[in-house]
């Protein structure tokens, strides 16, 4: 075995035009960005704000900027497989030979579910769940800064796979025996291991250090039915991380064992079984799709109530509903593959449990209508979004209900059908949740206003685009058409790939807007400033601080009487009052220890893909004592003194006095 | 040290000022941490009592499964969750000597149970009973090597334990480390007992 493993100069695909280019413009981008940096003189800022930076809003920011940057990436890599079916038609090859084409579909699939959907939504907790709760912080805050690292680790392994080697040719869901050494011998499947292992023990983290941080450091008065929805949401989120993700931990080892020490859980020979693969994979998988929904349903609850300037129709309906989704989330997993061919008792009983969810679902559609119900709707971009959700999802919703059903899913498993429901689930529920999110707490976190009007074309080209690109696919479906096709030679099908390959370009020009939308934004933030920190009229005690809020967040914790708190406030004159006096805040320093361990373990992770066997251990060894380093420093904290905060504080004060007389 | 947690305890008197990260949080994450651990053992249970049956036409339980021997080594095991509760209770009364004389008896045992544990292995894969053999023994050797991977974890971290307890006494912090490692060993101890009942009892009948 030589020095680097299996690592050599043939693993990078120098042959592949499309792959090289686009490591070319990697290249130029990151060296443009390194020098702009340069020329600032940014390096130490971005080291010591924001790459070492233990506050939750910093931390927010982050996990979405890398949400949004995978997007990119997840998108880009949706349109070449759209316009590869558009143009391998009636016997054509295309332009993607299949074993590239089946690289693409896999990082697809895992880069927008865990590295998109997943920091995006963890972002927008991040910056809002703890000012929601006013607290100060989270639990640990260092352990926050870790589990984004970790993040970014399977981040960056999977781009890595780009350059070096090539990524898992599987499918998402990595289904041995094909992902299994005899029929997957290279390293993509070990790519797809160690990244999801790596970001997965973050969103472990993250879940446990927010259930800490929900369940003890919760304003004085705010009992937990008090809490507003959207920490509820992402507390039933997180109680389906903590439940679920340890399955995933198990399975990719399990996977591992087999492919690294030869053993035999889910291979053809000596007596595995990969069904049981299939069926902790989807242990994990389905609850999974409940902790990217849950949020997204907070998010629409405090678009809506706040824009309808009422309170949320149903509060308690909503608590309950979210928790029997989240219960129900667990007994539904074999739906995934009814064609196992279990008994039709238990395909009975995981059918009827999967319509079943139909119900809280429903619920919380009626509440949201009934919110708006007799209210002054504000149409601004956020409930755009919201609107626009509630129409989609509830189509993805029926399509889902229709596919519970296991003799339809006999016919229609594994065709586009499905694929056309869970991007309507996903992209109509989630993404457009998390999108909502982004506008609503953007002056929040960066403390100016979006523009509207490019926030506006940005939904009409999503919403359109994703009816045109997605609608063809339930066609397709019903004639016949299977997923994870190169190419197909039915001339039947040809007009509804075409259309769908139109959708995906409409969906690019919303993702365009989006970005036109950043940079107008930000070149007319000093019009777009949010002094007040309360741009909507918000309910929840988020909006009770500057934009962005101070480090500390919150000068003296405020008392909590009511769901709607700040509004309860500013109705009581509570709002915008100076303090005679503050006392000194204790916060945590910030800390390099997070990223040097995710560094660590990368390094790890990365050799351990190679079989570089003396840097996995040197990464492995290195990521445990700079824990233990860590966890034994007891220099981790400092005080903001009073008249620091009694300046900030006087500032932020009367410029809300002034908003509320004006 | 003591200085500074007296200070922390001066102004958590004044109800919500003073930063939360205290001992309570701290060993509620940690109980919260160990029921994701305690699922990631559930998964590895539910693949052992999928495939245990699948031996392909090698050893099954009943063939390789020594009880005597397993015996000795679970004795060592749950005493060493004894002797941990001795040293808990030595380091809530800030007996300092007492507390590293029982962490040091309990690191003691659960070498004694690695050992054996290593030596069971050992003499397994000698006699060509390896994980690679079957889907039973993959599943075996994953099981009970998790539980064990656990254990090692344990004593490095106690290890460390016993030279911080030696180097700094027993500060706040230091005790509230303690309490963490403390419920870590009791709940190995817990997932033992049901290794040993699902794997070694149910397996030698």
């Amino acid at each position: 075995m030589s020095f680097l493993g299996k690592l050599t100069l043939d693993a990078i695909p120098f042959h592949e035009p499309i792959i090289m280019v686009t490591m070319a413009v990697i290249a130029v981008v990151g060296l443009i960005i390194a020098g702009l940096i340069t020329k600032y003189k940014k390096w130490g800022v971005l080291w010591r704000d924001w790459i070492t930076s233990v506050d939750h809003k910093r931390l927010g920011v982050m996990y979405i900027l890398l949400a949004l940057i995978m997007l990119f990436r997840g998108f880009s890599d949706a349109i070449m497989m759209r316009a590869q079916l558009a143009l391998a038609t009636s016997g054509a090859p295309g332009y993607l030979p299949p074993e590239h084409y089946d690289q693409i579909f896999t990082a697809h699939g895992v880069i927008m579910i865990i590295f998109m959907a997943m920091p995006f939504m963890i972002g927008l907790m991040n910056i809002v769940l703890p000012l929601q709760i006013g607290a100060r912080d989270v639990a640990f805050p260092f352990l926050n800064n870790l589990s984004f690292w970790f993040t970014a680790s399977g981040a960056i392994l999977i781009n890595l796979s780009l350059i070096f080697g090539e990524f898992a040719k599987t499918g998402w869901v990595a289904y041995p025996p094909l992902s299994e050494l005899t029929f997957s011998p290279g390293v993509g499947v070990d790519y797809y291991i160690w990244a999801l292992q790596i970001s997965g023990l973050g969103t472990l983290l993250t879940a446990v250090n927010f259930l800490v941080t929900v369940f003890k450091m919760r304003a004085p008065g705010m009992t937990l039915m008090k809490m507003p929805i959207f920490t509820w949401t992402c507390t039933w989120a997180n109680i389906l991380i903590a439940a679920s993700f340890p399955i995933l931990t198990a399975v990719l080892a399990m996977l591992t064992l087999d492919r690294y020490l030869d053993f035999h859980f889910f291979t053809n020979e000596a007596g595995g079984n990969a069904m049981m693969y299939i069926n902790l994979f989807w242990a994990w998988g389905h609850p999974e799709v409940y902790i990217l929904v849950l949020p997204a349903f907070g998010i629409f609850s405090e678009i809506i109530s706040t824009f309808a300037g009422k309170r949320l129709f149903g509060y308690k309906s909503m608590v309950y509903a979210s928790g029997a989704i989240s219960i129900l989330g667990f007994i539904v997993w074999l739906h995934h593959f009814f064609t196992m061919g279990s008994s039709a008792n238990v395909n009975a009983f995981f059918g009827v449990m999967t319509m079943v969810i139909a119900v809280p679902t429903g619920v919380k559609l009626f509440n949201w209508l009934f919110t708006i119900y007799r209210g002054r709707l504000r149409i601004g971009v956020p409930v755009l979004w919201t609107l626009g959700f509630m129409v989609t999802f509830t189509v993805g919703g029926m399509t889902g209900v229709l596919l519970a059903i296991p003799g339809a899913d006999y016919v229609l498993h594994n065709s586009l059908f499905l694929i056309a429901h869970f991007h309507n689930t996903i992209i109509g529920g989630a993404v457009f949740g998390y999108l909502a999110g982004f506008v609503f707490w953007f002056p929040k976190a960066m403390g100016f206003k979006l523009n509207e009007r490019w926030g506006k074309a940005s939904f009409w080209c999503w919403i359109v685009g994703f009816f045109v690109a997605f609608m063809p696919l339930y066609v397709l479906g019903f004639l016949g058409m299977t997923r994870r096709l190169n190419h197909t030679n039915n001339p039947d099908w040809n007009i509804w790939l075409y259309i769908a390959a139109g959708g995906a370009v409409i969906i690019m020009f919303g993702i365009i807007s989006q970005a036109i939308q950043l940079y107008v934004s930000f070149r007319d933030r000093e019009a777009l400033d949010d002094t007040t920190g309360d741009p909507w009229n918000g309910h929840t005690l988020e909006w009770a601080t500057s934009s962005p809020p101070q480090v500390y967040n919150f000068a003296t914790i405020p008392h909590v009487d009511d769901i709607d708190t700040w509004t309860d406030m500013k109705e009581k004159g509570q709002a915008y009052q100076d303090k005679a006096s503050y006392s000194p805040i204790h916060m945590p320093k910030n800390t390099a220890s997070g990223v040097l361990i995710a560094a660590s373990l990368t390094a790890f992770c990365f050799a351990m893909i190679w079989h570089i066997w003396w840097l996995a251990g040197l990464g492995l060894v290195g990521a445990i004592a700079l824990f233990i380093q860590r966890c034994y420093t007891n220099d981790v904290d400092y005080y903001i003194q009073p008249d620091e905060i009694a300046d900030t504080e006087n500032a932020y004060n009367s410029n809300g006095k002034k908003e509320l007389s004006a | 040290m003591s200085t500074v947690s007296a200070h922390l305890d001066s102004i958590s008197g004044d109800g919500h000022e003073h930063h939360h990260d205290t001992s309570g949080d701290t060993i509620f994450g940690f109980w919260l941490y160990l029921m994701t651990d305690c699922l990631l053992f559930a998964s590895f249970f539910a693949t052992y009592a999928v495939l245990y049956m699948n031996t392909a036409g090698g050893v099954s339980g009943k063939d390789i499964f020594e009880l005597d021997f397993v015996a000795v080594e679970t004795a060592a095991l749950l005493i060493s969750s004894i002797t941990f509760g001795f040293a808990m209770i030595a380091a809530h009364g800030q007996k300092k000597a007492l507390t590293l004389t029982w962490l040091f008896v309990t690191f003691c045992l659960g070498t004694v149970f690695i050992g054996m544990e290593i030596y069971e292995f050992h003499h397994l894969i000698v006699h060509g009973n390896g994980p690679q053999q079957s889907a039973f023994l993959t599943s075996f050797f994953s099981l009970v090597g998790l539980h064990g991977l656990h254990v090692t974890a344990g004593l490095i971290w106690m290890t460390i334990m016993m030279i911080e307890v030696a180097k700094r006494g027993l500060g706040k912090s230091t005790v509230t480390r303690l309490s963490c490692l403390s419920l870590f060993w009791h709940f190995l101890d817990i997932v033992w007992i049901c290794v040993f009942t699902v794997v070694y009892l149910m397996g030698a009948m």
